[in-house]
């Protein structure tokens, strides 16, 4: 298949206990030896994600007419990984300014660029016909090479268009409109020939790039293996040293691979024996550049897919290929570090290609919602329906929040680390997709699950990006575990201290005052973030301090609860929820950023923006809050189910009563507000202690934000405009 | 060849956009709306670089008149090959009530001043539809007017043109200079290429106010009102054609 995660994680991994984390010497305790805390530091910056040579430092905004805030950033010379410090409850306030990457020019050539390629996909490609055909038409990819497609992010000494992050996010969406040819596209430069641009030397990138660039030649990636799929680290295909040391000869076999059939340079992983320090001989893992016409390598007939039929997947087998040992690529035994920064540096582009789509099929659904009329009523007037698109669209936004200010963070900084927060953007995009582009076609009723229509097709093409590229549950892992090691190697002297309390009489004083509070699900509030943005978004702010504060809290529990076996395959249950909480924090903050963002520069509709952020905070808030405070003894729920309501746990009791406490606290602050809302609309007689149990949190603080705001206020009753209707009926649903 | 060409392009309100009527019913909406070339004059960009490709004409000039917007379309024109572009600048105000005797002018103006010897534009604007600039710019300048063309052919120091006319198409020789303005199926415009969009940067586009080409922008004429044309309705089917002639009457028709 196309991509995935190959972190070694201890799933069936014989180590048991031990945190691998991607680099096989690296296999320490989490908490203990020294070597880890060294070893640890350099896996998390053999993790960075390079920014590209050439890179022009661009950034883009939606809308077309306004240019950035401020001159563009130069770059940093450093970038503290952001999700990584959150598990220690260390906020970085700078992700607060939604990172300014183009200037007014780069801006202006973005736009101009996005056109024809726009017009291309309308005039030119034809979706259904290439699902039909399962293939592209020469003609398309033809265009698409002529277009300068091909190479997008290669640089411009090259023959390519030397686009940095910023803009080849924005061009994937539009590309997405097609995800066949979205996935050629990718497979081709934002894997295949990647390696041979982040870790190629200066022979390699001038014999390859030029031809690869002007499309002459299609690139491909070849990790996957019938029996190592996640589990990349084991994979079986060899390459052994011939006997003049002149070749490695290759063989193995390769499954899923996109572009396989098409492909001329592969980046083909494999085993070399290497000899260790200590004699024993190991196989590492190795990347090795391989072109077709070198011999021995055959590829299988298409495999016949679920979605983006176009795509060109197959198996590849390699029979004794002779590889130049000058097409070693990096280390010899570095392969897997190559492999991992590979796929983390093209991963955040799924974010705004899966925003892409959904604003195409939300233009859609909306025109069939304002058009189609059923029991007199137009459907946008149903609030069913209009929840659907506020949620929608609060979706979308977090996505392409989260994917451009990754991509801003890329852009802007030297080697910075984004391995997490790529993993976050690609599984909250992907997840969203699928079940937002679900509920699309749900809007159209039996419409959409026509052929003639295009969201049936758009869902399947969309189902693969869940499991592509490091499928969801493997991601989730490796972002609670990346952050989980991060907070290790910190806690480590914070257990020190613990472990020393007369010593440190301070520190243990405030500690427990601290776990105290924790325990009232009442944290201290003091990174104050709400002075980073504009003060419209102050509650905002404060859920989002919340938030942080509460995962801060569950990493100790967690960590404190298992330690070094917190990566076994049972605790896992515990790792998903706090890659959850990290994945909504992360889209809070984003969120927050851009909101402030557009409403101190003045852009058109920052109001509403403003109005959609906070009702995410408020929303995601509210799950995480749930998240933390259920026992572990809960079953599983997902955290994007939008019927959820929030109940005390029913099972075994557990340390606290955090699920009741927190219901009661909380409405404890905004009595007036439930008085206020329900005028007439409650069944009399209803006391507010029935309220304050029964109305989910969320609502809450919605009203609690929404409904005193003055300017709110005047909107609801002059409720002419969809969007203010929709946000009060959607009120007024979660009322009843 | 040392002939200069000069391509007029418009930006208007792109074509795939659903226009609105603006509340006050003197125009439509355009804030925020899309805007690219006209269709019509990306149609005669692509044939003056084809001019150029075969070495027919030496250089390509594109000119637009508008607000600063209007750069956006000449780099476009510049993206699809133009060697350089004249943005005679129009605020967005006066855009408005900018006429194709005043757009004639400026180019008559700028043919003169560049010394171009043909003189290339779209038949008619998707925007209002007038179809005049091109014969007004050739009155002005007196030189000879090949509209509606379909196939540019050049022979010695004239071009055989192919026009589209009502009863089909007519052949004629126009003599240079002349101006022609080009039609739907006179060629298919390449997609400007993202490559080549990056080398357009680099070309210089030249900036002027009409004043400067001497040229009066009052308008001739006011719009009084612009409204949505009536909706349509159903139809109805006659036996023959007495009845539709009766029907006719009734309805007032004749």
């Amino acid at each position: 298949m196309l991509r995935w995660q190959p972190v070694k994680f201890v799933l069936g991994h014989p180590s048991r206990g031990k945190v691998i984390f991607g680099h096989p010497g690296i296999g320490r305790a989490m908490l203990g030896h020294q070597e880890s805390h060294i070893a640890a530091l350099g896996v998390t910056r053999g993790f960075s994600t390079t920014t590209q040579d050439s890179c022009t430092s661009p950034q883009v905004q939606e809308a077309r007419d306004d240019g950035p805030a401020q001159q563009p950033t130069t770059l940093k010379p450093t970038h503290q990984p952001f999700v990584k410090n959150l598990f220690l409850g260390k906020f970085d306030k700078k992700m607060l300014t939604f990172p300014e990457v183009l200037d007014r020019d780069q801006h202006e050539l973005l736009h101009e660029m996005i056109a024809p390629i726009e017009r291309f996909f309308i005039e030119k490609v034809d979706g259904a016909k290439i699902d039909k055909e399962a293939s592209i038409p020469p003609e398309t990819l033809q265009g698409l090479k002529e277009l300068g497609l091909y190479g997008q992010q290669i640089p411009e000494e090259y023959g390519g268009l030397g686009l940095g992050a910023t803009e080849y996010a924005r061009i994937a969406e539009i590309l997405a409109l097609d995800g066949s040819i979205a996935v050629t596209l990718a497979a081709h430069q934002a894997i295949g020939l990647k390696g041979i641009l982040i870790t190629g030397n200066q022979e390699q990138k001038k014999k390859y790039l030029p031809r690869l660039a002007c499309g002459e030649w299609t690139a491909a990636f070849c990790l996957t293996e019938p029996s190592s799929g996640s589990d990349a680290a084991s994979i079986q295909s060899r390459a052994t040293l011939s006997k003049d040391g002149k070749t490695w000869l290759l063989n193995g076999s390769k499954i899923w691979i996109s572009n396989g059939g098409s492909a001329d340079l592969l980046t083909v992983f494999a085993k070399t024996p290497e000899v260790q320090p200590n004699g024993e001989v190991k196989d590492k893992v190795t990347a090795f550049i391989v072109e077709r016409g070198f011999g021995g390598v055959s590829s299988s007939t298409p495999e016949d897919k679920m979605g983006i039929r176009g795509s060109n997947t197959c198996e590849i087998h390699f029979e004794n290929t002779p590889v130049p040992i000058e097409n070693v690529l990096g280390e010899i035994g570095g392969g897997f570090k190559v492999a991992m920064n590979i796929l983390n540096s093209g991963r955040f582009s799924m974010g705004s290609s899966g925003a892409g789509i959904m604003k195409k099929m939300i233009g859609w659904s909306m025109e069939h919602a304002v058009t189609r009329k059923q029991f007199g009523h137009h459907l946008s007037e149903f609030a069913l329906i209009k929840e659907k698109f506020a949620r929608m669209s609060v979706a979308v936004y977090a996505m392409e929040s989260m994917a451009y200010i990754t991509a801003g963070v890329l852009d802007s900084h030297k080697n910075a680390d984004c391995s997490v927060e790529a993993a976050i953007v690609k599984v909250f995009s992907s997840e969203s997709v699928w079940h937002w582009g679900s509920e699309c076609l749900q809007i159209l009723g039996g419409m959409g699950y026509m052929k003639p229509y295009p969201f049936e097709r758009y869902l399947r093409d969309a189902r693969v990006l869940l499991i592509f590229e490091g499928t969801n549950e493997i991601l989730r892992l490796f972002i609670a575990l990346s952050g989980l090691q991060h907070a290790g190697i910190e806690l480590q002297s914070l257990i020190k201290k613990l472990r020393n309390p007369l010593m440190n009489p301070g520190f243990i004083l405030g500690k427990s005052i601290e776990r105290l509070r924790h325990q009232k699900d009442n944290p201290k509030l003091d990174l104050d973030l709400a002075g980073y943005i504009h003060p419209s978004l102050k509650l905002g702010a404060d859920s989002l301090e919340y938030c942080v504060k509460r995962l801060q809290y569950s990493v100790e529990v967690v960590l404190a609860r298992h330690g070094l076996k917190v990566a076994e395959p049972e605790n896992q249950l515990e790792l998903a929820r706090l890659a959850d909480c990290a994945i909504d924090i992360y889209g809070m903050t984003a969120v927050l950023s851009r909101a402030s963002r557009s409403y101190c520069i003045g852009i058109r509709n920052s109001a509403h923006e403003t109005h959609v952020g906070v009702w995410k905070m408020a929303r995601r808030g509210e799950v995480i809050s749930t998240t933390i405070t259920t026992t572990p003894y809960h079953h599983h729920y997902h955290p994007y189910h939008h019927h959820y309501h929030p109940q005390p746990p029913s099972l075994p009791p557990s340390t606290s009563n955090k699920g009741r406490l927190r219901h009661v606290r909380m409405s404890n602050c905004v009595p007036w507000a439930s008085r206020r809302v329900w005028y007439g609309r409650f069944p009399s007689g209803c006391s507010t202690d029935r309220m304050k149990t029964r109305v989910p949190l969320y609502l809450q603080f919605y009203l609690h934000i929404v409904l005193p705001s003055a300017h709110f206020r005047s909107r609801v009753k002059d409720s002419s405009t969809v969007v203010y209707k929709l946000i009060f009926a959607t009120g007024c649903y979660c009322c009843f | 060849m040392s002939l200069k060409v000069l391509v007029g392009c418009k930006r208007v309100i792109d074509y795939a956009v659903k226009i609105r009527v603006r509340p006050d019913k003197l125009g439509v909406v355009t804030d925020g709306i899309k805007h690219s070339m006209n269709p019509f004059d990306e149609i005669a960009i692509e044939e003056a670089v084809r001019l150029k490709e075969k070495n027919i004409v030496k250089e390509v000039i594109a000119v637009s008149c508008g607000p600063t917007q209007a750069q956006e379309t000449i780099r476009t024109a510049l993206a699809m090959g133009a060697d350089r572009g004249i943005h005679v600048e129009v605020p967005a105000k006066e855009m408005e009530k900018l006429e194709p005797l005043h757009v004639s002018k400026i180019l008559a103006k700028l043919a003169e001043k560049e010394q171009a010897e043909l003189v290339i534009v779209g038949k008619q604007a998707i925007d209002d539809d007038t179809n005049a600039t091109a014969q007004m710019t050739a009155g002005i300048l007196n030189w000879p007017q090949a509209t509606f063309a379909s196939k540019i052919e050049k022979k010695d120091d004239f071009l055989e043109v192919i026009r589209e006319i009502d009863g089909g198409l007519e052949t004629i020789k126009v003599k240079l200079p002349a101006v022609v303005s080009a039609d739907l199926r006179l060629n298919e415009p390449r997609y400007a290429t993202l490559p080549n969009i990056m080398k357009a940067k680099k070309k210089k586009i030249e900036k002027m106010k009409p004043a400067d080409l001497g040229v009066d922008t009052t308008p001739h004429f006011e719009v009084i009102e612009v409204t949505d044309p009536p909706a349509r309705e159903a139809g109805i089917k006659v036996e023959d054609v007495d009845t539709l002639l009766l029907k006719l009457k009734e309805v007032g028709r004749i």
